[in-house]
């Protein structure tokens, strides 16, 4: 790993540390008090979430494309991501949804697809796991789907029935309560940033160590 | 010669199973079974809540044509056909169309069936506006089949296939079965909203486009070793 990458870890680790008192000191809403606190980790991993996904679908699409097991392995990294943090949003969500709509959970386009996304970063990951040799082309492939499959996703559940709040909230955001939601939002992205730089890392070692045994196998 | 590639793999296919005669058999018998069990745990004091018929119609074609796509390859791969198959001189999506019309083939055929037997089952309107209802069940067997075929084909040659194909092939077609069952809702309704069935139709069509072009593409790399 570079020299930067244990300062880094330590300073994501401060960074998080430090998250729940910016949190503490942003203002009450008025109307949801305490649980609209959630939404200050809520939003984040959601980008991060959705920004995992589409970088899992373009390095597969790239994988596809030339073939390069670099893209592949980046495409595998931004998959476990894009399931973690997308946990972490459909964990959330419903603890805020319960004080703000009074149910845990809507089927709404947002949250919909959302926990369609959710699923096919988990079938990718499920494919690779149990599909033998020759899978990653395949899980390239359902990545390059599960991105296709999005709009459509969002704009069935949009004519069907829609509650969630728009993205448009934000700019408005007054400064106390817009730092902390951009502190948040640049912790986790520093956050994924250097967790899918060790998982490629890993994956790489991975595909040497299989490289040294091959070559093993036809000296013997 | 793409045409008539097409055309070779579907008489190909119809050649074989109307000497066995099983994937129309199983699927059909699957699909009625299906349809029963639903008709038990829904219909109470022979009634079905309203709407329910709808979605009982496109959960048993999600099921039945799951159970018939893994069975078309499965028996490519039992014969060694596969291989032939892609050595075919035509180009790759020639043999990813020749499946996919012989999987609709079929699956249409059952749904010939089907349809009848849930509106029967669950005092469904469904047969009123027949036009509208073929069109809404075609094209959504048609996006279901366009991302399963592709599907069915890559498993292939992966490890636990059979249980891989509805994992990964369900929430892919999640538009499909909402467009699928909202469509033949709004068609089953008292008053027929002809806006309303024609939004979901265009939005099935939508995503058979984009999904069989996706499929076209994808299947020569991921098909060639």
């Amino acid at each position: 790993m570079p020299k930067w990458f244990n300062p880094a870890i330590l300073a994501c680790g401060v960074l998080f540390a430090v998250s729940p008192f910016v949190i503490a000191n942003a203002p009450y809403e008025s109307t949801m008090g305490l649980v609209q606190k959630v939404f200050y980790y809520h939003m984040p991993s959601a980008w991060v979430f959705l920004t995992a996904s589409v970088v899992c679908g373009i390095a597969s699409a790239r994988f596809l494309a030339t073939g390069n097991a670099r893209h592949d392995r980046t495409a595998l990294a931004a998959a476990e991501m894009a399931v973690l943090f997308g946990l972490l949003t459909l964990v959330t969500g419903p603890l805020w949804a319960r004080k703000a709509w009074g149910q845990w959970w809507i089927w709404d386009a947002r949250i919909t697809s959302s926990l369609v996304g959710w699923m096919i970063a988990w079938a990718y990951l499920i494919l690779r796991q149990y599909g033998g040799p020759g899978s990653e082309k395949l899980a390239a492939g359902l990545a390059l789907f599960g991105m296709a499959n999005v709009p459509f996703i969002y704009v069935s559940v949009t004519y069907w029935r829609t509650i969630h709040p728009a993205t448009t909230v934000v700019p408005k955001l007054p400064f106390s309560m817009g730092f902390p939601l951009m502190f948040c939002l640049a912790s986790f992205y520093f956050l994924m940033f250097l967790l899918m730089k060790l998982r490629v890392r890993v994956a790489e070692q991975q595909a040497r160590l299989d490289a040294i045994y091959l070559s093993m196998d036809e000296e013997a | 010669m793409m045409l008539r590639a097409i055309w070779l793999i579907v008489r190909k296919d119809l050649t074989v199973e109307v000497r066995s005669r099983e994937l129309a058999y199983t699927t059909l018998f699957f699909a009625i079974s299906c349809v029963l069990v639903f008709a038990f745990s829904l219909v109470q004091e022979g009634r079905a809540a309203e709407g329910v018929g709808a979605g009982v119609l496109w959960m048993t074609i999600m099921f039945a044509g799951n159970l018939a796509l893994g069975r078309t390859f499965e028996r490519e791969r039992q014969s060694e056909t596969l291989r032939a198959l892609m050595l075919v001189p035509a180009p790759r999506p020639a043999v990813y169309l020749g499946k996919l019309a012989g999987i609709v083939l079929l699956l249409v055929l059952t749904e010939a069936i089907l349809v009848p037997l849930v509106a029967l089952l669950f005092q469904a309107e469904l047969l009123a506006h027949l036009f509208w209802l073929v069109s809404v069940v075609i094209a959504g067997t048609l996006g279901f089949a366009a991302v399963g075929t592709l599907f069915a084909a890559m498993l292939v040659r992966a490890r636990s296939r059979d249980v891989l194909l509805p994992v990964l092939l369900y929430p892919i077609t999640v538009p499909v079965i909402i467009a699928g069952v909202r469509g033949t809702m709004a068609i089953a309704q008292p008053e027929f909203e002809a806006d309303v069935v024609r939004f979901w139709l265009l939005l099935l069509v939508a995503f058979d486009v984009v999904f069989i072009t996706l499929a076209l593409w994808t299947f020569e790399p991921v098909m060639t070793d």
